[in-house]
């Protein structure tokens, strides 16, 4: 009897799930709750794009074109390869924040050899980026289920290097209050190697952005921006030990042009959008692990 | 007035320990995170302290209860908050160095700093009740005021230091204040019963 009603459910569930007319052809293929959010998965025609959902707010976190796996969806992600102008030649590689595992497929595209350590903190992200985002691993591809300043701080006691650091952890709804301040940009630069490189994806409106200036500025001296001229998106930094000048920038796009094409990365375009910033006045306060509103800052 | 002076400490005891708290999170953030297991350290090493503090608070006012007594609690607790501005980068790099795992290191962590001054800042509502309480058949009633006063305390401690004391200032300043507000009004209920009323806190204590 129990059995009969479940099934009587079931079938009038699947009814109702079949005969809903689809609004829109985004269709939600996986859902996942985590214990930090709820992850989902979208495909809409060739584009399947990983979402987090926080206080009913979605957002697209990463996404890819089926059909043309190889090719970037997001700008911002087009953005991060800048990092290449600054440092060509990344042998390691610290990525904080996977998403779908785009940036580090994208690199090994690039660079067969290259080795990348993947941090991410949600484990469930992991799972999905393997299962629907073609997310690679291997023995120079590791992932770390941590949070991306433990792995940064323990990186730094073992004295480990790297030429490219993506810092990419913030999703848009809530900021790890812990990965935007001057000690924590202190430590990652700290893990540069002579010609390292930090590209951050950070914000480009908001009175966060002020401050977020003010934070790198203090780290590492003058940086450059990578942004649309209207500010709209997201900004992408790109800050270092020792940057080469704005000419060795552009002078290395050529090399580039080809390689970047494969991932539809008109870098010529990109590099057109690189700024320098420099020390803008001092109204804006340097955020530190003692002072690290950035959540009341937005 | 010493009625009104009790509940205006118990109040700020209240709204100390939730601010203790609250920054507590922000002390621990760089080295484990703020992941709800960090949260989780916390919130058990102040519960642990809290109630062995109130164990404690009300076996010492068997001895002697006096509003001087109470307000060497207070000094106590301000002083005892002192490490946690000047030694906390040294007791969270070793803890971070030798323990690898989060959670304990976490929970290592937020007993190291938050244990002690808390069990102390715990004694306050048993010896206040104490302090109050003149007859057995209004004990309830002051008890429950008292606990009124003393979590109402908690919940503006809590509100202004995540809403506003975070945005102001840095985390040693407020800490700072909290230990001078301590410390001050310890010594105000010292002062009280030292120039005001020697007879009355006489006849309180064996009454």
């Amino acid at each position: 009897m129990v059995n009969r009603i479940k099934r009587l459910c079931l079938t009038a569930l699947t009814g109702i799930v079949v005969l809903t007319p689809t609004i829109s052809s985004a269709e939600v293929i996986k859902e996942q709750r985590s214990m930090y959010r709820n992850i989902f998965v979208e495909d809409k025609q060739n584009i399947r794009c990983l979402k987090f959902s926080v206080k009913r707010k979605v957002s697209s976190q990463s996404c890819i074109d089926k059909d043309e796996p190889n090719r970037l969806v997001f700008d911002y992600t087009k953005f991060v390869f800048t990092g290449l102008l600054a440092n060509p030649n990344p042998e390691k590689v610290l990525i904080i924040g996977l998403g779908g595992g785009t940036l580090s497929n994208s690199l090994q595209l690039l660079f067969p050899d290259i080795k990348i350590d993947n941090v991410e903190i949600d484990p469930a992200v992991v799972t999905v980026a393997k299962e629907y985002f073609d997310f690679k691993e291997s023995e120079n591809i590791q992932t770390f289920n941590q949070d991306g300043r433990i792995f940064i701080k323990r990186a730094a006691l073992k004295k480990l290097q790297y030429d490219l650091i993506i810092l990419d952890a913030f999703n848009g709804e809530y900021i790890p209050e812990h990965l935007l301040t001057r000690e924590f940009l202190q430590e990652t630069k700290s893990l540069l190697s002579d010609h390292g490189v930090v590209v951050a994806n950070t914000f480009s409106s908001s009175l966060l952005f002020h401050h977020e200036t003010a934070t790198y500025h203090d780290v590492f001296g003058d940086f450059y921006t990578v942004s649309k001229s209207n500010n709209a998106g997201n900004r992408i930094i790109l800050a270092g030990k020792q940057l080469p000048d704005e000419g060795t920038l552009l002078n290395r796009v050529k090399d580039w042009q080809a390689p970047l094409a494969r991932l539809d990365v008109d870098i010529k375009y990109t590099a057109s959008l690189i700024k320098r910033q420099t020390k803008q006045d001092d109204s804006y306060r340097v955020l530190t692990d003692q002072y690290s509103p950035a959540n009341l800052l937005r | 007035m010493q009625n009104p002076l009790i509940f205006l400490l118990a109040f700020s005891g209240g709204f100390s320990i939730m601010g203790i708290q609250l920054l507590g999170g922000r002390i621990l953030a760089p080295y484990f995170g703020s992941s709800v297991h960090v949260w989780g350290s916390i919130i058990t090493v102040f519960m642990l302290a809290l109630s062995i503090g109130y164990l404690s608070g009300g076996r010492l006012s068997l001895n002697n209860p006096s509003l001087k007594r109470f307000g060497s609690i207070f000094i106590l607790a301000g002083v005892t908050l002192l490490p946690l501005i000047y030694f906390t980068t040294d007791i969270l790099d070793w803890v971070f160095i030798n323990i690898e795992d989060s959670r304990y290191g976490s929970l290592a962590a937020s007993t190291i700093l938050f244990l002690i001054p808390t069990i102390i800042l715990g004694m306050i509502s048993p010896y206040s009740i104490r302090l109050l309480v003149t007859h057995q058949d209004e004990s309830g009633q002051i008890a429950g005021l008292l606990y009124f006063v003393s979590t109402m305390g908690s919940a503006l401690g809590t509100l202004l230091t995540s809403f506003y004391l975070v945005l102001w200032f840095e985390v040693n300043q407020i800490l700072f204040s909290l230990c001078g507000l301590l410390v001050v009004l310890g010594a105000l209920a010292w002062a009280y019963q030292h120039f005001f009323s020697e007879k009355s806190a006489e006849v309180l204590a064996h009454g």
